[in-house]
């Protein structure tokens, strides 16, 4: 089981045949462990990466640090649910330091992504500072590579 | 013309006579080509693990570009040490007994010059990797073949091997995982040729360059089995378990004599080993260990798919032990391995490597790499069906 979770997390295309083949198991075994893993909700989506910069749709990400004061008896997951239920809201983490909630918006422009800041976040209850830096580029996410590469040139042949 | 000038050859006669490796025409054949979808490369797909190439980045920042003493940097040597006791249970004194050479390659060209006398025979069994044979008779030895087959996994019936040895025979050289077969030898194999090396006192050389792309099970080395260490020098290298081919870094470990009358050759002749190379080897066993196993996983994978592949087409062939080379048989085809090559190449562009390549018992086989993508080793199993079909 965890050596196809581990296939998966960096292949998720992969068929159970294939799976199966790089594992030495048989098919059926191979496709009982994906849905093993998806209906214990160990997997809960599969998504392409893409290159913002081939995709050229004008998606636009913020992070935002945010500083909250955490809610009596409730802590921050009841702060960071008002949160992350946007669906602007891409990604959102509780992290120690500096601040509380780090959180990606996506939007279609600038504007968009401040005027959510600005409305949704900021105006919140218990939020009490929000700090906003915009992505000018990717070069590497989810351990790939956003960048074009040289391939490697090795002979084609050799003993 | 230039021969006619002069009443003598002007190439010396060992090496006039190596035969050009039966392969040449086919690799002129390969280089003339582009496009390909090549299981031909015995190197890793890989390029050398990021935290080794940043360190010969800062080694180089801070001028680390000297010669070093003829037998390595001490620390690099202790580190080998301790690496081989850690990974195959045997110890070497880091001061005399391990010697870094440049390349593997480098390693069994001291250690047969050092050990052999003309004439002496040197057996070895194959198919082989393909620079063996020339380097023995290079070193003014002679080559004895032992052949191994498809039907016995290509493993060396120890028995077959003690029936090869005469008074003149010096030493048995192994290499296991193989190229090009991917077979190893397990533990009892490898203790009746170290039995076979003690009656006649001969000394053995051990290949052992693949051990750490060993998928059933743990690598054995023979210096780690009883009365062996004595006499056995063991060839390995950097090339293939931390995918840095280009960076020329190998080492012998072995008794003190031998290896001390390496290190006697290496001296004048090559002085030392690029430093760069072995601050990155050192760098290599520092922290490479977690990239290395990841690039190990990924081989091991390819090696279930390839073999899978390849039986599926009709090409018989064995799930290899170690390395990162299939060789199956191509008997049934009826063609000979450099005309299925040559068709494979010119009619699917992809390129493999012809088993009359490797010696003694590589007719009638192919070697296909899989240090190569999934996707690539799909494309050539695709490439292949396609032309089985039609034979
Ligand atoms: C069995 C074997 N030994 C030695 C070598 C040479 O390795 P190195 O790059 O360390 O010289 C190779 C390279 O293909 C090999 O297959």
């Amino acid at each position: 089981m965890k050596q196809v979770l581990d296939l998966l997390r960096r292949e998720a295309r992969l068929s159970p045949r294939e799976i199966a083949d790089r594992l030495g198991i048989s098919e059926p075994a191979a496709a009982a462990a994906v849905r093993k893993l998806e209906d214990d909700g160990v997997i809960v989506g599969y998504q392409a990466l893409v290159r913002p910069d081939k995709a050229d749709d004008g998606r636009l990400t913020g992070i935002i640090e945010v500083k909250v004061t955490p809610e009596r008896n409730r802590g921050f997951d009841a702060i960071a649910r008002r949160i992350y239920e946007f669906p602007e809201v891409k990604l959102c983490y509780l992290v120690s330091g500096g601040y509380d909630l780090l959180v990606f918006v996506e939007g279609d422009s600038l504007r968009d992504v401040a005027d959510f800041v600005a409305e949704k976040l900021a105006t919140l209850e218990h939020v009490t500072s929000t700090t906003t830096h915009f992505i000018l580029r990717k070069y590497k996410e989810s351990g790939v590579k956003l960048v074009d590469s040289a391939a490697a040139d090795r002979l084609p042949v050799s003993p | 013309m230039t021969e006619a000038m002069s009443s003598r050859a002007r190439v010396a006669r060992v090496v006039a006579g190596l035969k050009p490796s039966g392969i040449r025409e086919f690799f002129d054949l390969v280089m003339s080509m582009d496009n390909l979808v090549t299981l031909g490369v015995g190197e890793p797909d890989f390029v050398t693990p990021w935290t080794i190439r940043e360190s010969a980045m800062f080694a180089l920042e801070h001028g680390k570009t000297s010669y070093t003493s003829n037998w390595g940097i001490l620390e690099l040597r202790e580190s080998i040490a301790d690496y081989v006791t850690r990974r195959f249970s045997v110890t070497y004194d880091p001061t005399c007994e391990i010697l870094p050479t440049v390349g593997g390659s480098q390693g069994y060209d001291l250690i047969l010059r050092a050990i052999i006398d003309p004439g002496d025979e040197v057996i070895l069994h194959t198919p082989c990797y393909v620079a063996y044979e020339p380097m023995i008779l290079l070193a003014g030895g002679v080559p004895v073949a032992v052949e191994t087959s498809f039907d016995e996994g290509f493993r060396l019936d120890p028995r077959r091997l003690a029936a090869r040895v005469t008074a003149k025979t010096k030493a048995i050289l192994l290499n296991y995982p193989s190229n090009p077969t991917g077979t190893t030898f397990d533990r009892a194999t490898l203790q009746a040729i170290a039995d076979v090396a003690q009656e006649h006192d001969l000394i053995l050389l051990s290949d052992e360059i693949y051990a750490e792309l060993t998928y059933n099970g743990a690598h054995t080395s023979v210096a780690a089995l009883p009365g062996a260490r004595e006499r056995t020098v063991v060839i390995s290298g950097f090339s293939k378990a931390w995918a840095m081919t280009g960076w020329r870094i190998g080492y012998l470990a072995g008794p003190p004599d031998l290896i001390r009358a390496a290190c006697r050759i290496h001296q004048y002749s090559m002085l030392c080993c690029p430093i760069l190379s072995q601050l990155a080897a050192l760098e290599a066993l520092r922290s490479g260990g977690e990239p290395m196993r990841e690039m190990v996983e990924k081989y091991e994978q390819r090696r279930r798919v390839i073999v899978t592949g390849l039986n599926e087409v009709g090409l018989p062939c064995h799930l290899p032990d170690g390395a990162f080379y299939a060789f199956p048989s191509i008997a049934s085809t009826g063609l000979t391995s450099a005309q299925f090559c040559r068709k494979l190449l010119v009619e699917e562009r992809v390129a493999i490597v012809p088993g009359s390549a490797f010696g003694a018992g590589g007719e009638g086989h192919v070697r296909c790499a899989y240090a190569a993508s999934f996707d690539t080793i799909q494309r050539a199993l695709e490439g292949i069906d396609r032309l089985m079909r039609r034979l």
